[in-house]
């Protein structure tokens, strides 16, 4: 089960249809906190996290996740305008796993997937 | 497309780079060779062979042939075959070149570097094992555009996020305003030059491994079986081919033998026990 974090119904409807297209099963939040909400329910596999979003922001809701009981096992994938090499360290070093810049297509996701022996 | 108009391309691609053209790839022609024509300032693809014919028109020569190459590439391109390459055989070549401390590997259609980088990278992240070693790494293309940048080792949005892990992309890559640009100490360890696999290529000397991925499949059984053929006197009976996931030698050379289990890793046919042990099969 896929989580997709991202305030923009666009995004998280382009993530959602390249995901499903592969077989992954999917659910969405708008925000960080309604994504911690959702990892409390039921935790993911893996997290497709926007990085700026209104209420809790990706970065904060990673490091949430990362202290929370299995919160260590989901693979997450930033995927986001952030594009400073500042950002991408920040990120690494707080627990991601991959980062997409936006804008991205099918082929860059299922790569990174790839990687993470996840397609 | 007129058949003379057909044959005569056909014919210039496959003497002068190796590519052979089906008649049902014309739409290729048509697409490609469209835009060459208008920046030669030629109305249509006939009078741009016109313009060929009979003449030594080099540079136009040489933009066709760019134009009907195919320079699709990107980073850790089956990224099975780069962990064989890391996991297996780079040990057994830096066990068995443990005197000497030498390797050489050629890139020999690099396109535009992200192979050669992929190896460059490896190497790096392995270089504890290669403290005091020389490696020399040639990374070769018909294109001269390709070469250029491969050199330059500056990739867009795209190709610097399509198969590169973004630990990799932090520690090599620098953000410039165009893109992503490989940082020198890389750069600087892959000589990179225009090279056409139709001419002698033994003054190269021998290489440990040799990459030749997804060219050949452009080639006619002819073309391929006399490149591979002068390959296989490059390699020595530990060191490997690599070619596309869907590339084989079979029906092709009786000089490479694929690896089983292996797609699109060869060695030298007289070299096949010895193969075993290098995979760790």
């Amino acid at each position: 089960m896929w989580l997709i974090v991202d305030d923009s119904r666009v995004i998280r409807g382009i993530a959602r249809g390249i995901l499903e297209n592969l077989g992954f099963a999917t659910t969405e939040a708008e925000d960080g906190k309604q994504a911690l909400a959702a990892c409390v329910q039921h935790m993911p596999d893996a997290v497709l996290l926007d990085w700026n979003m209104p209420v809790m922001n990706g970065i904060e809701f990673l490091r949430q996740l990362r202290a929370m009981p299995s919160g260590k096992d989901p693979k997450v994938f930033f995927c986001t305008t952030e594009n400073d090499m500042t950002r991408i360290v920040e990120a690494l070093e707080t627990g991601a796993d991959e980062f997409i810049m936006k804008p991205f297509d099918a082929e860059i996701l299922t790569s990174k997937l790839a990687l993470q022996g996840l397609a | 497309m007129r058949d003379d108009v057909f044959s005569f391309l056909a014919n210039l691609l496959r003497e002068k780079s190796g590519l052979a053209l089906p008649r049902d790839k014309e739409y290729l022609l048509e697409s490609r060779l469209t835009p060459v024509a208008r920046k030669h300032s030629h109305e249509t693809i006939d009078t741009l062979c016109q313009a060929m014919r009979g003449g030594r028109n080099l540079t136009l020569e040489n933009d066709v042939i760019e134009a009907m190459t195919t320079n699709e590439s990107f980073f850790f391109r089956d990224t099975s075959t780069f962990q064989v390459f890391r996991a297996n055989l780079l040990p057994a070549l830096v066990a068995a070149r443990a005197a000497a401390k030498r390797l050489r590997i050629w890139f020999a259609a690099c396109s535009s570097g992200q192979e050669p980088y992929s190896v460059a990278m490896i190497l790096e992240e392995e270089r504890a094992k290669l403290a005091g070693w020389t490696v020399e790494m040639l990374g070769t293309d018909i294109s001269k555009e390709m070469v250029q940048r491969a050199r330059e080792g500056l990739y867009t949005h795209f190709e610097a996020q399509r198969g590169l892990p973004i630990q990799l992309l932090a520690k090599y890559f620098t953000k410039e305003d165009q893109g992503w640009r490989i940082k020198p100490p890389l750069r600087e360890r892959i000589k990179f030059q225009t090279f056409n696999l139709l001419e002698n290529f033994s003054a190269f000397g021998n290489f440990d491994i040799i990459f030749c991925r997804n060219v050949l499949i452009y080639f006619a059984l002819n073309t391929k079986r006399d490149i591979l053929d002068r390959m296989s006197r490059l390699v020595p009976s530990d060191g490997a081919l690599f070619l596309g996931g869907a590339e084989t030698v079979i029906g092709v050379t009786e000089k490479f033998l694929p690896h089983p289990g292996h797609a699109g890793i060869f060695v030298p046919a007289q070299a096949a026990p010895a193969l075993d042990r290098a995979v760790g099969q």
